[in-house]
């Protein structure tokens, strides 16, 4: 093998991205729009929830629970009988519908503590779980300011002071825009150094490298190399313009460590890209092929629903993907500030992880190389 | 070939086509620049020229595949740019478009394809029985008729090619380079074939364009053209006469402008000096390569001289390529050997590559790199010393007169120049052999002459081997020697004037003829392509209905498309197997009840109290304790780890301060790294909390009465509140949309992008049949797509079906309805299938899973979000699988939303059809 094939294949690599509009299109919407949209599409937990209220009591104390319910967090709620309850949330027009029973305020003044019925779409799960905590605790909120107007009553002994560390107000858009960036880094590594395969063979180019004293490994090498190279700069300048200076999300480890955490998982997800390259036969079945590899990496790697809500093989399946190490190693230095003495476990995994796809997608390429003729 | 008995006078009567200032550029490129022209009726009018002077555009024009720029064209009587004249006249009109069996379908068997043609003309069974039966006799491809169109010969794609143009009878069948990459034999067939056919026919219009001028010369009527312009027309006797010369090639030059022909010189034939030595450069002994049961190399041997020009002569896949690439160890050998310098072929010897210069078939260099780029790239790879790269990169653009062009792109070039670059970068380290695989097809006769002068050159003086593969005869002639290759094999090999003269033939084509029907006779399964019946296709009037929807023609498409699907593995596998597979992952990873979560306790307090406080969090199902914490910077470490995602301190003398009834407070330390799992932590921190409280205060009974308000919850329809039975319901409708509207977008986009779509173009089939055709087996593929996810999601995930199936199946069936209309609409947007395949999936993913009620109602979106929540059809029917899953719900209660989900369809198709285009642009 000789370096100086594998860099001058590698500029040539580059050279030939940089003619490719669309590809650099797609690189560039990957790193800014899409990082933005990401981390803003979102939604707050509750956001402009249906409530329907059927009140039965209509005294004072009903009236300042219906006033509660506001925007963002809820519609203006619906004012419904008994009857309707039913039919409504059958149609799926309320998530969430709240009867106060008759002589509600009579009885809680009486300290009978009367029952109010919640009656949740569960269907809706992010909706119907946290909707349902934020209800009980405005219900409890209300009662007891409207009788505390009357009486008083020692407060409760024990007080629950929560903390929440690194993202205190936990703001949706700091998750999101790194999980974006994540998956992005992931996804156009696979798919640049795919294409850059496919490319060669559509074109016949790959023959012509062949008959030149060039070897497989030289051009696996400069493919991975460049290919890798392009998103990790993009990555880098995404991380630093668009997440930190546009959006001004804080970062609370070190950059460089997670740079170079990027580039370990790089050197793992462009060896796959090659090897989705070789069994492909065209672009489209190149396209096809990606969405199958794709969304499992993403959704089962813990970037998008935390690891432990998963059934333990999928867990366990799932360590031998460079993703699931890469999502612990970025939200370790990227939220949480770690260091490198607490994320080497997760290079060593991305090293071994790289290593291993490298050598199986060599051979394979060695194959198709052979076979292709 | 037509012979001047049957046509009687070719130039008398209505013109077939006629053209007034016709011009069409595609982009900064003028392919036709000006046209005004006649062609004659009932005679074979030939268009001539080389590669990319619009003779394919203009053909295309005239059978209505291409729309109309600038000018006008009538065609059997009437213009061209009327939609209603292009319909009426389509059935009359045949088109066979350019390149090996283009508008052929490559996996169905040749019987399925003529079929389907006849279809499309509304015949009926017996009828097309008969006419395919006689067309496949007459075409010699009756014994073929089970084969896969895409595993015939060059030849008899061709053939297969002219019997789909046949099968209706047309009045004028154009024909865009028949017989280019066709063998001599197969060629003359075809030829023979055609005279047939117009004996039977005589009042059959034909339109050939050809870049042979030898088979031009056979022709009644002829029109010369070069960069989008006419040259001159005439009967070809008129030709020659006018020019003075005496074969059409060389006519052809003589009519070019004068600047290009400027510096043009006729080639010379240098003899091979007599001192040569006979170092043999290249020797083959038996050289055969198999792949899978089909021999592509069968035994071939043959040893060329230092300094030889050695050519081989043969059809598209007889073996010349599988050769080359033996030869130069890209294709390993699967008997036999071959010596390149005496030294064995290995593929992984890189030192006899610094030897040898290796030109493919069609352009294989970088095409996002300039030609000094490319020079360059090649020159390191080669490993010439990085000093004297400018030099031979400066000598090469000199030798091969680059140098004005040296910071363009290739793709910009014509392919003269691009073929010189090609040889130029296969020269750059110096070789002392070339292998050159066809490299002048589709080169225009000038360009040709001056490679080969260039090529003549560096055998004579630099003592380069040139091994050289070729189609064209004239070529041939040029070569010390050559080798006839046919099916594998090599039939003989010879100086070209000794086969001429081994075989008493006039020329060598003659000879290569005569040594083909040679092989044919030893050969059966070749003999089988000789016609042995006369045509019998006759002039039978057929029903030629103008209907604005014919259910046969629609179903020929639904028929064709589901025999394509079947056969395509990676298509039909995605479309079952994806599905499932992405319905487990997406299930289990939009999981929303964490479990398991990790936690640890910093007890300051150590009392039974505080140890009870624990007990209450790490007895319940959603969390496990880690070994305590010791101090600060241990929960700081841990948690950053990631080890804890919850940490609980309880403060010194917890226990003493709640027992007398002082504030006492306990501090939760959340992970907020995921936000989503920080508020589902905090819930339950808080829920346990209070519990434990009430529990205090029931023990005690010194506290306060418990509360003022008992809230009972009820989770309706999902009591459980598990996550697979909420998300199920929600997923399917996901995949019942993206994957049926991406393989529906498919469809089309790879008929656009392979070309079958001029079929769609030339033939009566309405935008709506062929819409409707399409959809059909994708529906009937996403139902049973559909069928077997509810049978996963109630066996094997445990997800019940609690209302009426009916009901969820009659919604089904509407919405795949509109899921594959949704992907045909996508797919008259785009042209190339890995556009289709990527935006579907945005498309179709983000207003599904972002504004269809998937993860928050549509009733709580706003703006843009909420507007096209409401007109998607996922919403109506994510309402119609979460009732019918979770809900118990009926027809009668969901009736509703079966309206605007049964609008969604004729919308979606009627848009689909109107962007639809009948005609290339």
């Amino acid at each position: 093998m000789r370096l100086s094939n594998v860099f001058n294949l590698g500029v040539k690599e580059l050279r030939s991205l940089s003619r490719d509009r669309l590809l650099l299109a797609l690189i560039i919407y990957a790193f800014t729009f899409a990082i933005y949209a990401g981390a803003t599409a979102l939604p707050e937990t509750l956001n402009r929830a249906a409530i329907a209220i059927i009140d039965e009591d209509r005294s004072p104390l009903s009236n300042r629970i219906v006033s509660a319910f506001y925007p963002p967090y809820f519609l203006p709620p619906q004012m419904i009988t008994q009857a309707q309850m039913d039919k409504r949330m059958d149609e799926g027009l309320d998530t969430f519908a709240l009867n106060i029973p008759p002589n509600f305020q009579r009885d809680v003044l009486a300290g009978r503590s009367p029952a109010i019925q919640l009656n949740v779409d569960a269907t809706r799960m992010t909706q119907a779980f946290t909707g349902s905590g934020y209800i009980q605790s405005i219900i409890n909120r209300e009662v007891s300011a409207f009788v505390n107007r009357y009486q008083s009553r020692p407060s409760s002994p024990v007080e629950l002071v929560e903390r929440i560390a690194f993202n205190p107000t936990l703001e949706k858009s700091w998750f999101g825009s790194i999980v974006e960036l994540i998956n992005n880094v992931t996804i156009l590594s696979i798919i640049l150094t795919g294409a850059a395969l496919i490319r060669e063979r559509e074109h016949g180019t790959i023959e012509h490298l062949l008959v030149m004293p060039v070897t497989p490994t030289e051009i696996m090498l400069a493919k991975i190399w460049a290919m890798g190279l392009v998103v990790w700069v993009a990555s880098a300048l995404s991380l630093t313009f668009v997440i930190q200076g546009y959006m001004s999300v804080p970062i609370q480890g070190s950059v460089p460590l997670f740079m170079a955490g990027a580039a370990a998982h790089l050197f793992a997800t462009t060896s796959l890209g090659i090897f989705l390259g070789t069994v492909s036969r065209s672009m489209p079945q190149l396209g096809l092929l990606t969405i199958l590899v794709l969304i499992p990496l993403e959704m089962l790697s813990g970037g998008m629903t935390p690891r432990e809500s998963m059934p333990e093989i999928v867990q366990n399946i799932m360590l031998a993907a460079p993703t699931t190490h890469f999502v612990m190693l970025a939200q370790g230095i990227l939220y949480r500030g770690a260091g490198f003495s607490v994320v080497y476990p997760q290079f060593i995994a991305l090293f071994i992880i790289g290593a291993a796809l490298f050598a199986f997608s060599l051979a394979r390429f060695r194959k198709a190389l052979s076979e292709m003729g | 070939m037509s012979s001047d008995g049957f046509v009687l006078s070719p130039l008398d009567g209505e013109p077939v086509a006629r053209l007034r200032a016709v011009s069409l550029r595609y982009g900064k490129t003028q392919a036709l620049d000006n046209i005004s022209l006649d062609i004659p009726s009932g005679c074979m009018v030939g268009l001539i020229g080389p590669d990319g002077v619009g003779k394919s555009t203009l053909l295309s024009l005239i059978a209505g595949a291409r729309a109309i720029q600038e000018g006008a064209i009538e065609v059997l009587g009437g213009n061209m740019a009327s939609a209603a004249h292009r319909e009426e006249v389509g059935p009359q009109i045949a088109y066979m478009p350019q390149g090996l069996g283009k508008n052929l379908y490559p996996t169905l068997s040749v019987f399925e394809n003529v079929d389907f043609f006849g279809r499309l003309f509304g015949q009926d069974a017996a009828e097309r029985e008969r006419r395919i039966r006689d067309l496949l006799l007459a075409t010699g491809l009756a014994p073929f008729a089970d084969r896969p169109a895409g595993k015939l010969s060059g030849g008899m794609k061709q053939k297969l090619g002219l019997c789909t143009a046949l099968i209706h009878d047309p009045d004028l069948l154009i024909l865009d380079e028949p017989t280019t990459g066709v063998d001599p034999l197969s060629r003359r067939q075809f030829w023979e074939l055609i005279d047939r056919i117009r004996t039977s026919r005589p009042g059959m219009s034909i339109l050939v364009a050809t870049a042979y001028m030898e088979e031009a010369e056979q022709f009644d009527w002829l029109v010369a053209m070069d960069a989008g312009r006419i040259l001159a027309t005439g009967t070809p006797k008129d030709l020659l006469a006018e020019t003075g010369t005496d074969s059409l090639e060389s006519a052809f030059i003589a009519m070019l402008p004068e600047e290009k022909r400027l510096g043009y010189r006729p080639v010379e034939i240098r003899p091979r000096s007599a001192e040569d030595d006979d170092e043999v450069a290249i020797e083959a002994h038996g050289l055969t390569k198999r792949f899978g049961n089909f021999t592509a190399v069968d035994h071939v041997t043959f040893r060329i001289h230092r300094g030889e020009i050695f050519g081989f002569l043969g059809s598209n896949g007889c073996g010349k390529t599988t050769t080359m690439k033996m030869l130069t160890g890209l294709l390993p050998a699967t008997e036999g050997q071959a010596w390149l310098f005496g030294r064995e072929v290995d593929a992984n010897d890189i030192e006899t590559r610094r030897r040898v210069g290796y030109m493919s078939q069609h352009f294989s260099l970088y095409r996002e790199l300039t030609v000094r780029q490319n020079l360059e790239l090649h020159a390191r790879l080669f490993d010439l010393p990085r000093e004297i790269i400018p030099s031979r990169v400066a000598e090469m653009a000199r030798r091969f007169e680059l140098e004005p062009i040296m910071d363009e792109l290739p793709d910009s070039l014509p392919l003269g120049q691009r073929q010189r670059l090609s040889l130029a970068v296969a020269m750059i380290h110096g070789p002392e052999m070339l292998i050159l695989d066809e490299p002048t097809s589709g080169v225009d006769p000038v360009a040709r002459d001056e490679f080969w002068r260039i090529l003549i050159n560096l055998s004579r003086e630099d003592k380069v081997t040139i091994f050289i593969s070729t189609h064209f005869m004239n070529e041939a002639e040029r070569c010390d020697r050559i080798s006839l290759m046919h099916a594998g094999r090599v039939l003989v090999s010879g100086a070209p004037s000794e086969l001429i003269e081994a075989r008493g033939a006039k020329t060598l084509e003659d000879a290569f003829i005569s040594y083909l029907e040679e092989a044919a006779t030893e050969d059966t399964s070749t003999s089988a392509e000789v016609p042995a019946t006369p045509p019998v296709v006759e002039g039978i009037p057929q029903p030629r209905g103008r209907y604005f929807f014919d259910p046969r023609r629609m179903f020929s498409y639904s028929r064709r498309e589901a025999m394509e699907l079947r056969r395509d593995p990676i298509r039909a596998t995605l479309a079952l197997v994806g599905s499932i597979i992405l319905m487990f992952i997406i299930g289990y990873g939009i999981s929303l009840d964490v479990e398991d979560l990790t936690f640890a306790v910093l007890d300051r307090d150590q009392t039974t109290i505080s140890r009870n406080y624990t007990l209450a969090i790490s007895g319940s199902r959603y969390f496990v304790e880690k070994p305590p914490l010791t101090s600060y910077e241990d929960l700081d470490r841990r948690m950053r780890s990631g080890e804890i995602s919850l940490a609980v301190e309880i403060p010194p003398g917890f226990s003493r301060d709640l027992l007398r009834g002082r504030p006492v407070q306990i501090a939760a330390w959340i992970d907020g790294a995921m936000p989503q799992r920080a508020e589902t932590i905090r819930g339950y921190v808080q829920g346990m909390h209070a519990h434990w409280l009430a529990q205090q205060a029931a023990q005690s009974q010194t506290g306060a009465p418990s509360s003022l308000v008992t809230i009972e919850t009820r989770f309706r329809y999902n009591p459980n509140l598990e996550s697979l039975v909420a998300m199920v319901p929600g997923v399917i409708p996901l995949l019942l949309l993206m994957i049926p509207a991406m393989l529906a977008a498919l469809s089309v986009v790879r008929e656009k992008e392979l070309g079958s779509i001029v079929n769609f173009y030339v033939t009566p089939t309405t935008r709506l049949e062929f819409l409707l055709g399409k959809q059909l087996p994708y529906v009937v593929l996403a139902m049973f797509n559909y069928l077997l996810l509810v049978l996963m999601a109630v066996t094997v995930l445990g997800v019940p079906l609690t209302g009426s199936f009916l009901t969820l199946t009659a919604a089904t069936l509407i919405y795949v309805l509109a899921s594959t209309s949704f992907g045909l609409l996508v797919s008259t947007f785009m042209r190339s299938q890995i556009a289709a395949i990527f935006g579907t999936a945005i498309l179709t993913m983000l207003p599904a899973t972002q504004f269809s009620g998937f993860i928050d109602p549509v009733s709580s979106l706003e703006g843009a979000g909420a507007f096209i929540g409401r007109i998607f059809p996922t919403t109506y029917y994510l309402i119609i699988t979460r009732g019918t899953f979770s809900k118990q719900l009926s027809f009668a209660e969901l009736h509703s939303s079966f309206i605007p989900l049964l609008l969604s369809v004729p919308v979606l198709i009627g848009l689909a059809a109107v962007l639809l285009k009948k005609q290339e642009t």
